[in-house]
């Protein structure tokens, strides 16, 4: 029983509010973003912040939701849950998201990262408004904006971090900051 | 024809499009998952309001929060109404937005720069 002690003491040093580790469902998404609301209310936290957090939470989420997929028949055990953390720490939020993905894709989104971490706000705003009237939609009818507008929302540069599980799976993970 | 009316949700925005009026209204939050499929309904009565419109078609924007999925659907609806500006009716654009909600006054600038309609910047206390 030990390790659960383990558990809940680094979630706790690290000023965790909610974590959830699992399959990321529509309903889920919706408790989850009230739950967060409702926190976030009853720390009678700046409306300003409330709107970030909250914005940057629905685009991480729906990332979640619409990205782990795999349509790689030879990669059999494939972990489709992720995992989210979300902190309050003394100056700022932390939304945390672990998932795996395909090797194969890891490129392409280290890329979109990159573009988006070199931009200050002025080319944020250009680029988004680029690919807004330019961009196609992909066949689950994403934008490709989810990430620009995390940047935007989040005005610090995203952490991430890809880590190399085996040949074909990496797992990668996210932290924006939004500052109080 | 007949009016458009929706019930807003956590996720989706109340919808009240009025045909005897020429106003459309979206109120609320669009965070939905599957945009396409919440926003099509819309661009269907658009299509046919747009065969016998009102002289002035007044669309008031009134969204709190925004998902980047649903700000394509809105800039294709705007695309629709800017297709119908100018030839059976005058298309007018109310942007509302609250006080200190900066992102939202820049979301509706982002629109404005790329669509070619009357914008009018709004600002109230609470949506």
């Amino acid at each position: 029983m030990t390790s659960i002690y383990d558990i809940f003491k680094r979630l706790d040093e690290k000023n965790i509010l909610l974590s959830f580790k699992g399959m990321i469902t529509s309903e889920l998404l919706t408790t989850i973003l009230s739950i967060m609301e409702s926190k976030m209310d009853s720390y009678e936290e700046k409306p300003k912040v409330k709107r970030k957090v909250f914005n940057v939470l629905v685009e991480c989420l729906q990332n979640l939701y619409h990205h782990i997929d795999i349509d790689n028949p030879e990669i059999e055990e494939f972990d489709k849950s992720a995992l989210l953390m979300i902190a309050k720490n003394e100056d700022n939020y932390e939304i945390m998201t672990g998932n795996y993905m395909e090797s194969k894709n890891v490129e392409l989104l280290k890329s979109k990262l990159d573009i988006v971490n070199s931009m200050d706000k002025a080319e944020l705003k250009a680029y988004y408004k680029k690919v807004l009237s330019n961009g196609e939609r992909s066949d689950k009818g994403t934008a490709g904006l989810g990430m620009i507008d995390i940047a935007r929302k989040s005005g610090q540069k995203l952490e991430y971090y890809f880590l190399e599980t085996d040949k074909d799976t990496t797992f990668f993970s996210l932290t924006v900051k939004i500052a109080e | 024809m007949e009016n458009l009316s929706l019930e807003g949700s956590a996720k989706v925005p109340t919808v009240k499009f009025d045909a005897e009026n020429g106003v459309l209204e979206l109120k609320g939050r669009s965070i939905p998952e599957n945009s396409i499929e919440f926003y099509k309904p819309l661009n269907e009565w658009i299509e046919k309001y747009g065969e016998n419109p009102k002289s002035n078609t007044i669309v008031d924007i009134k969204l709190e929060y925004f998902n980047t999925s649903s700000s394509k659907c809105i800039l294709d609806l705007f695309k629709q109404l800017e297709k119908l500006n100018n030839k059976d009716t005058d298309v007018q654009i109310n942007w509302y937005f609250e006080e200190d909600d900066e992102d939202m006054e820049e979301a509706g600038e982002d629109y404005q720069a790329i669509i070619d309609l009357p914008f009018k910047m709004i600002e109230v206390e609470e949506i």
